[in-house]
This record gives C-alpha cells, structure tokens and sequence, in this order.
C-alpha cells in the first residue's frame, strides 16, 4: 500500500514489523520522531513482546542494547550525532562482543560549534568502531534498509547501522510502500543468536584478552568484515527479488543518461567523470547530474550504499575505465579532504586517478543543485582543485587559506 | 529485619555459638554442595575482601534464583581478576561490557528475559565503588529510577584499586591514594567523607537497600536473600577492605571491616521504599584509631599534624552514631 509518510514513521514503522525484543530509547534531534513513534507503538501493542526501555543517556541506550542482545533478544535503538559520540564506548563494545544490535543513525554534524543539522561527520567517526554502515539514498530505503540490516547483521553478527541524513530525510514526506507484516515475516528469519547468556549453558562473555591473543582476536574480526561484503549483496540481491526494488547493496550504479538506479548499468568509460557520494545527495544529483549531459559532458553517478564494509572492489567494477572521479563528502578530516574521499582513494590506490574531495553541505548547508553542476563542470575542464568546498563564502575567509599549500599538495 | 547479633565464632561453619544449626538457618557456604559461583583459579590478591564478598554474594543469589541467575560486571578487580582470557572463574553465565555500564547492560538483560516471558531468570549487577559511584552513577541512577528488575552490589574498597589505588568519590577523608598522596597541608584525600551511595540509593525510593561487610558474612547472606525475595531494583552496598589499596596487612580485611562497623564508621543498614527499616547496633565499641591505625593510607594522621584529620574522623563516627543510632540510645 503506497502512502504518505514522514521518513522516521516509516522507518519506526518498519523496525517494528521485525518484530524487536527490546528497543531503546533516548531523545535527540533529528532521530527523536522514531523512538517516539515506537512509544505509541509500544503502547497500542502494535509492538508486540517488546519492551520499551527508556533510558537516561545515550551510553544507556546502547549499552541496555547490549544487554538485551547477549540476552538472545533483536536489539534496537536510534540516536544521531553527540549521542552516537556520547555512546561510542558501548558502540566499539557491541561489534567487539558480535551482537548484532540495529542501531538508525539520524546523520548530523558534530559540535562544537553546535548545529543540528545534516552532515556524516557522526557516523564517519566512528567509521572503525566495527559496525557496518549501511546509507539510505531516499526514506524509502531508509526503510527497507533496516529489514535488511537485521538480517545481515544476524546473519554476521555484526552491529549494523543504517544512516539517513537527519532532517532531509527523517522530516521528510514521501510517498512510500512500506514492506508488510507478513512480507517481513516471511523475508526476515527469526533472531537466533549463535552466543547467548543461557542458565543452562552459562558463558562467560567480555572476557579480557591479553597481547597474546588480542590481534587474532582482531584478525578474526577483520576477516568477518570482509565476509560482509558478500552477504550485503545477497541480502540485498533477495531484497530485489522479493520486493522488487533496491535496497541498500555495495554501490548504487544509475543509468548513464536518465540518472535512474539501475544495478544493470555498465561500467563508467575513459572518459566519462564519475560523480561518487553516499547519502541524500544522491537524489540531488539525480536530478542535477542530466543537464551537464545534455551540455556534453560525459558524466556518471555512483552511490556507495555500505560505507562499512568499505566496497573497494564494487567500486572499481562501477568506475570501469574512468579514471576521474568527483567525490562529494559529507564529513570533513581536518587538514586532508573528505573522509569518503580518502576510502575511494584507497580502493584506487596504483590506479592513476585523478579524484577530487568536494566538501559540501557541512552542518546542513544547502547542496544545491547548480553547486553540484558547477563543480563537475570544473572538473571537466580541469579547472576543480583536488579539494574543493563548495559554496564557500567569500568575506572574512583568508585567500589563500592559511595552510592551503599543504592541503593541495 | 530485626535481628539479634550474636557473636559468630566459627563463620560459615554448621555451628553458631557453639550449637549446631538448623538445615534451613545454615550459611549456602555451609553446604558442600555450595554453587561455588566464583571458582578456583581467580587472580585475586591474598586478603582480597571483593572476591570473598563476590563469592558470598554470588553463591547467595544463584541458589535463591534457584540456578537461574545472569551476572553484569563492571569493569575492575573483580572483572579483571576472574575473566582473563582463556580462561574464566565464573560458573554462573556472566557478561562484562564497559566499565560504566553494568547496570545498564543489567537492565538490558533483564528487559530482554521479560520480554521472552522468561521472569524466572533473575538479575545481579556488580562493581566496584569507581563502577558505581563514579562513572557508572548515571546508569545506576538510570536503572533505579526506572525500578529494573535488578539487583546491583556495589563492592567498595574505596578507590581505584585496579589502576594502582587513585582516589575515588568514595574515598574517605584524608585517606593517601596516589592521587591524594600525603603531603602538604591538607595531606591525603580533601576533607569530606566520599559519596555516601547507600544514601544516594534511597533517595531514590527502590524497593530495598542494605549495606553489609565482610565481618558478618551471615549478615551479608542474609541481605542477598531479602534483596532476592524482591523484584524490582534493589541496591547492596558492601565494604570490602583493600590490602594492597588500604597499605594493610591481607590477614587484616575481615578485622578491618569489623572495625569499621564497630566504631560507627560504616553504618550497617536496611532500608525499604526509602525508609530505613534496619540498623546493626554497634556490638562493642571501638575507636576510629583501630579502623585507622592498621592502614598504611592513613599513617600521616599518626604523625605530628595528623591530630585535625584525626578528629574528623571521630566526629565522622559520632556523627553516624548519633544519626543512626547505633547504640541504641533512643529504642
């Protein structure tokens, strides 16, 4: 049934057709409308055999979460930005327990200066904590995604965030077609945790490791990682077949002219510029990317949908033969570029790219859609420094950049 | 409860004052087949008064529970000591995550056994009073406030013991830590007299707290199986001397803990819904020096300029005496 809905009751709505054992909750902007729509849920019943915790801190919210996976319950809570900062201790704890707790990041912009609106720069730092991170384009993946995340999470046990710009995409309608409770039920198998804190075959977990095993213990953790990327597209491959739309994947490859999302489509060609970001934005450039076609410019559109594990090798199928690549950053390393950037120039390390870090839409700064086409004309004119920000404003900003010399090198 | 206190000589034994007891009065540590929760082959220190309590604790709740009992430890000794990995000293099926979230991951558990119906599995959070007073107050608050149906033991050696003795906000005044060393005008830990978390506990209104120590193991027992008999959150507070921490020596914890009790410096309570309901009158009084004069952590006050210390202790024990009456004046 297609409807209209704000992104955060759609999400809620669909975590609570997988049917949670335990969801956490804990106010902050812009995640507060999920837990608050799972509240009433809780209440009317339409959450059946859950219990509702409220807790006093996000710290809480996630170590309860741990708590209530190592219990054999599907563990879930929702926060976004300084309290994903402020729980990122029980958030290492969870991946380095294998708990795979589902956790919906609302992504906004750290502090300080204070701002709640969108960027990555919450999720980006805790890149390493050992989660998956797995980006919603539009609030209808956003949605699916969390079906999805459940299952490759248990199925890997490993945690797994689902990231959706906050605001932009939370507190925003849309017209949606939610996946049933019964398409759930028969999609999502139920949780059965392989490590569970059972009376009749007690275990000992969190024990503390020594020098003598911790880099295999690590080691091990590394190789689960890149089990993942497997599992994703199978997830994801199923999702299709089943729902008959995408969700979530490796990469999000589009059609070269329509900017549709097409997993058919082939590999980007020598010289075509390839447009690389994770997020929102991508419907942005969607709609942005057509007319620097129609001006002559060969350019394509390529979302990295799992940012953890990072997609190396999907990423150099998609690319094909380009070798330019513009890559729009939502979180900044201070003093390099974009954080996406530096993974996309990992994956194509030895391959003579030439890759642009644009940084934009910082605290929830517009990216607007002749911004975007600005850049990659630019590019294509080789006039685009290889870090860029876009809509910088002009007055009270040094020219050139303290620094900037050692930026551009 | 009211209870009589008798002198036990022989804790832990089938007998008390010299008669033998009945099946259902004698200690769980009497019974050879005790459960024995924190086994063989832990790392604690000799005299270490946390692994004793732990041990006490733990066999208390897991037969109360009738075997079904899922432990949450905070980071500390008691984590650390037990769990090294290999290996494991804990029977009973146990979880250790951070080091301030014991009681949180408490409440998730018992959240999660709630929602599968399965409420016949019971609770135990534990830390140490760094876990619990310090970095984990908010999560013990939390789960207080929210009454979870979970019953958390602080151990309190009154620092951070673990890291190599550093002041804690539950370290008594004056009290040398490496990080309250005994020098200058003010030596050792600043006035006051540490957090007192039993108090904290009833404020907010939890369906039970207690405080207990070593020295009257029976005692401690005794609170473990009221603190079961009751749902919701429960809160035990039990001093556990520190020989390495404390600078005494390892056959001095119980006669220690004893002491403390017994000058009027460790108040030995109950207390339900924020009432108190119970408190151990002090038996045979002893003076704050022989609490103090064992321990290595307060040998400045036995210096010359020791004296201003010396009588805030005593004003401390006077203090307690006269609030909780703890001999008897007022009854």
């Amino acid at each position: 049934m297609r409807e209209v809905l704000e992104g955060s009751q759609a999400v809620a709505r669909t975590v609570a057709r997988c049917r949670p054992g335990v969801v956490c909750a804990y106010p902050i902007s812009p995640q507060t409308h999920i837990v608050e729509a799972l509240s009433v849920m809780a209440r009317t019943g339409e959450l059946a055999d859950c219990e509702y915790v409220n807790v006093e801190s996000e710290f809480s919210a996630m170590s309860v979460a741990i708590g209530a996976s190592a219990a054999g319950s599907r563990a879930y809570t929702a926060t976004a930005s300084q309290g994903l900062l402020y729980m990122s201790e029980a958030v290492f704890n969870a991946a380095g327990m294998g708990l795979p707790i589902v956790m919906t990041v609302a992504n906004r912009a750290i502090g300080a200066p204070i701002n709640i609106w969108n960027d990555h720069s919450d999720a980006m730092a805790l890149r390493d904590s050992g989660w998956l991170q797995l980006y919603a384009a539009d609030n209808q993946e956003a949605a699916d995604l969390h079906v999805t995340a459940f299952a490759i999470a248990e199925e890997l046990e490993i945690p797994a965030m689902v990231c959706m710009d906050g605001f932009v995409l939370t507190h925003a309608t849309d017209v949606l077609e939610l996946p049933t409770q019964e398409q759930i039920d028969a999609f999502l198998p139920g949780y059965e945790p392989k490590q569970v804190l059972d009376v009749l075959h007690p275990t000992t977990i969190g024990t503390m490791a020594g020098p003598e095993s911790f880099t295999e213990t690590k080691y091990l953790q590394h190789l689960r990682f890149l089990d993942a990327a497997d599992v994703i597209q199978r997830w994801s491959d199923r999702f299709h077949d089943t729902f008959g739309r995408e969700a979530g994947g490796l990469v999000a490859r589009y059609d070269a002219h329509t900017f549709d999302r097409d997993r058919e489509a082939p590999g980007a060609n020598a010289e075509d510029i390839v447009v690389v970001a994770m997020g929102s934005v991508l419907g942005t450039l969607q709609a942005a990317l057509p007319e620097l076609r129609a001006e002559g410019i060969p350019v394509r559109l390529l979302g990295v949908s799992s940012f953890r594990p990072f997609p190396g090798g999907a990423l150099r199928d998609a690319l094909g033969d380009s070798r330019h690549v513009v890559v729009i950053d939502r979180a900044l390393e201070l003093g390099s570029g974009g954080v996406l950037t530096g993974c996309v120039g990992r994956a194509l390390a030895g391959t003579r790219s030439r890759i642009h870090s644009v940084v934009a839409g910082l605290g929830g700064r517009p990216i607007l859609e002749e911004s975007l086409r600005d850049v990659i004309r630019r590019a294509h004119s080789r006039d685009l420094p290889t870090l860029e920000f876009m809509d910088l404003k002009a007055g009270g900003i040094p020219r050139p950049p303290v620094g900037a010399t050692e930026v551009a090198r | 409860m009211t209870t009589v206190h008798i002198p036990f000589l022989q804790t832990g034994t089938l007998a008390v004052g010299g008669r033998l007891l009945e099946d259902e009065e004698r200690s769980v540590q009497s019974q050879a087949d005790r459960p024995s929760s924190l086994t063989k082959g832990h790392r604690a220190c000799q005299g270490c008064a946390e692994a004793l309590a732990a041990r006490w604790v733990m066999d208390t709740a897991v037969e109360a529970a009738d075997d079904k009992l899922i432990v949450a430890n905070a980071t500390g000794c008691l984590e650390v000591f037990s769990t090294l990995y290999p290996e494991s000293a804990w029977k009973p099926p146990w979880i250790h995550s951070v080091f301030a979230n014991a009681a949180a991951v408490a409440t998730g558990i018992a959240a999660s056994l709630h929602a599968q119906g399965r409420d016949d599995i019971r609770v135990l959070a534990q830390g140490g009073d760094g876990g619990t007073v310090d970095i984990g107050l908010a999560a013990v608050s939390g789960m207080f406030e929210r009454n979870d149906d979970v019953l958390y033991v602080c151990y309190d050696n009154q620092g951070y013991m673990n890291t190599g003795v550093q002041r804690s906000s539950a370290t008594p005044t004056s009290a040398r830590t490496a990080t309250t060393p005994a020098v200058g005008c003010q030596p050792g830990a600043p006035v006051g007299q540490g957090k007192s978390m039993p108090k904290i506990a009833m404020a907010h209104e939890i369906p039970y707290v207690a405080t207990a120590t070593v020295a009257d193991l029976r005692d401690l027992e005794h609170k473990v199986r009221t603190a079961m008999s009751i749902h919701g959150a429960r809160y035990l507070h039990v001093l556990v001397p520190c020989p390495l921490g404390w600078g005494a020596s390892s056959a001095e914890s119980i006669r220690l803990s004893r002491a403390a009790v017994q000058s009027g410096i460790f108040p030995v309570i109950e207390s339900r819904a924020g009432e108190l309901t119970d408190v151990q009158p002090i038996r045979q009084r002893m003076d704050v020096e022989e609490y103090l004069r064992p321990q290595a952590r307060f040998a400045h006050l036995f210096k010359p300029g020791g004296e201003d210390a010396l009588d805030r202790w005593r004003a401390m024990a006077e203090r307690n005496i006269r609030h909780y009456d703890l001999l008897g004046e007022r009854s």
